[in-house]
């Protein structure tokens, strides 16, 4: 979960992604984030996040995508 | 037909209950966005604007399209300025422009107070003017066809950004021939996915108001979820979309059509950038009765100068031709000799017709830098739009696009000056020097500085200041750069160095 917060931190220094639930309600993450994050994540955490998985539910909190990226991990 | 206010008339007078623009929350019919234009526009000549730049800070709304068109019936012409562009950008292209009015909408109306220096309106107040019925008839009989329509601002290499001045005349031609090729008609149903403060929505407003069709404004977050991108492609029953590849290479490359295709879908076509093969494979695949047409053409040139439907198969390491220009457009490839390129050589796309625009708005020395005369007419004059792209002619006769001469790049489908951002960096506190490069393989803007400002301060302070789609990737903070002999920034050092692809 750490690591992918750094990661999310790169992206924006500015925000508090351990308690931030709305970064896609809100705006704060945006589609080039997404598309870069993807890549990074399958990369990172050898997981293959498909098309069906890219929803705005797994994207709103850092939270929410640990919690893809572990169910994507154990599958 | 010297007026694309035409288009609107007589579409309203046979489909006015129809609707025209619609998003996610509004629509608007044909004869609503004609009352609507009609009231701005008297609305902007009885308080005395005239032959004039107008600006429209709007959200992207069925509004603000009706808006753009309240301006043409004043007889002044429309700068739409970007809800999601940052301030600093939004000062530099009214710095530009000096409007002496602007039009916005209530979300925008704070952000524009800041910035505008001139009288501000909200749409829901211009849009309920009366009617001027003998106003709007006198200054339709002054206006001519070669009267600018709208300018829209692209990245200048100098920081400054250019404003691209198009006229009636250069529309209606691009949008005949367009539609013609494309094969548009009044059924129609547009996906609409560009800002509406670039060139490229011209190919769904004008046909849906010549013809009658509909615009859906596509909201710009599904273009994160693919797979929801499709389901409203099939709620709206969209059946034409002419999209930036970038935003296509998402939907296939993120595998969404393995969970869902869209069922409306019957003409494609995409341009701005290259197609990455592989990518447009998956869509074919998927929509195999589907037409697919490659686009190619600068703002300079009203929107697209060439086309190429695809008519047969690709391997995965050919380029897909740009094909031919639009018929009324002529293509020349000049070598460096200033002659016609020979045969498979790759020259430079020079751009005649009536679709070469009038020039870059108070900016006469990079006007005459690009808008130039015919280098094969010395008889008479004739300005043709010199475009700094490079393209050959191929085997079967077809044009194929190589790359850009100079720093210019294409960037999920917006184009760049690689200057610009270096210039704004260059602009920042505690940045001695900068050098910004594109790494083509991984399609990543990598920026080197050196200075003794941080990374990540300096990526803050780019936000502010550069458009979301201009953001470096990479930044690498140097002890220095590297320098070739003659005192230039080694540019292919840099990229050698830091263009592998290596994250931060």
């Amino acid at each position: 979960m750490e690591k992918l917060v750094l990661m999310l931190a790169q992206m924006h220094p500015d925000v508090d992604f351990y308690n931030c639930a709305s970064l896609i309600d809100d705006g704060i993450i945006d589609s080039f984030d997404i598309i870069s994050l993807v890549a990074d994540l399958n990369e990172e955490f050898e997981v293959s996040i498909s098309a069906g998985d890219i929803v705005p539910e797994n994207f709103n909190s850092a939270q929410a995508l640990w919690e893809l990226v572990s169910r994507l991990q154990n599958e | 037909m010297n007026n694309v206010l035409e288009y609107l008339e007589e579409t309203v007078l046979r489909v006015p209950e129809k609707t025209a623009f619609q998003n996610d929350s509004t629509a608007m019919t044909f004869s609503q966005v004609y009352s609507s234009a009609r009231c701005i526009g008297s609305f902007l000549i009885n308080s005395g604007y005239c032959c004039e730049p107008v600006a429209v800070f709007m959200n992207k709304s069925p509004q603000m399209i009706a808006a753009f068109f309240g301006v043409l019936y004043s007889g002044c012409y429309y700068v739409p300025i970007d809800e999601e562009m940052p301030q600093h950008r939004i000062k530099l292209v009214l710095d530009v422009l000096k409007p002496r009015f602007m039009i916005c909408d209530e979300v925008t109306m704070q952000l524009a107070e800041g910035v505008s220096g001139c009288e501000i309106s909200l749409y829901s107040e211009v849009s309920n003017f009366k009617a001027d019925e003998s106003a709007l008839a006198n200054v339709r009989e002054t206006t001519l066809d070669i009267d600018p329509i709208y300018i829209v601002f692209t990245s200048g290499s100098t920081g400054i950004p250019k404003g691209i001045a198009a006229c009636h005349r250069s529309v209606i031609d691009y949008i005949e021939t367009l539609s013609d090729a494309l094969e548009f008609g009044g059924n129609t149903v547009f996906g609409n996915q560009s800002p509406l403060c670039f060139d490229a929505c011209l190919k769904e407003l004008y046909p849906t108001i010549k013809f009658g069709a509909c615009t859906v404004l596509i909201p710009k977050h599904l273009f994160s979820f693919p797979v929801k991108l499709i389901e409203f492609l099939n709620e709206y029953k969209i059946n034409t979309i002419c999209w930036v590849a970038s935003a296509l290479s998402l939907v296939s490359g993120m595998g969404a059509f393995d969970v869902l295709k869209p069922e409306y879908l019957h003409t494609v076509a995409f341009g701005s950038e290259v197609f990455p093969i592989k990518q447009f494979h998956r869509w074919r695949e998927a929509l195999p009765n589907a037409t697919f047409t490659n686009l190619y053409g600068p703002t300079e040139a009203t929107g697209m100068s060439c086309y190429y439907r695809v008519d047969r198969d690709f391997e995965d390491t050919e380029p897909i031709p740009i094909g031919k220009p639009f018929p009324n457009t002529g293509i020349m490839l000049i070598g460096e000799d200033g002659q016609l390129a020979k045969a498979g050589e790759a020259g430079e796309i020079y751009i005649r017709g009536t679709a070469v625009t009038l020039g870059y708005f108070r900016d006469p020395d990079r006007t005459e830098q690009a808008y130039v005369q015919n280098p094969l007419n010395n008889l008479y004059p004739e300005t043709v739009y010199k475009t700094g792209d490079l393209a050959y002619v191929n085997e079967r006769g077809e044009l194929v696009y190589v790359s850009r001469k100079d720093y210019q790049i294409k960037h999920m489908g917006r184009r760049i000056e690689l200057g610009e951002i270096e210039a704004v960096c260059n602009a920042t506190d505690g940045v001695e020097i900068a050098c910004c490069v594109f790494d083509d393989a991984n399609s990543r803007i990598i920026l080197c500085y050196s200075g003794a400002v941080e990374a990540p301060f300096l990526q803050e302070e780019l936000k502010e200041r550069l458009p979301r789609y201009m953001l470096p990737h990479s930044v690498y903070k140097l002890g220095a750069l590297p320098f070739t002999l003659n005192g230039k920034i080694d540019r292919n050092l840099i990229k050698d160095t830091y263009a592998k692809g290596d994250k931060l």
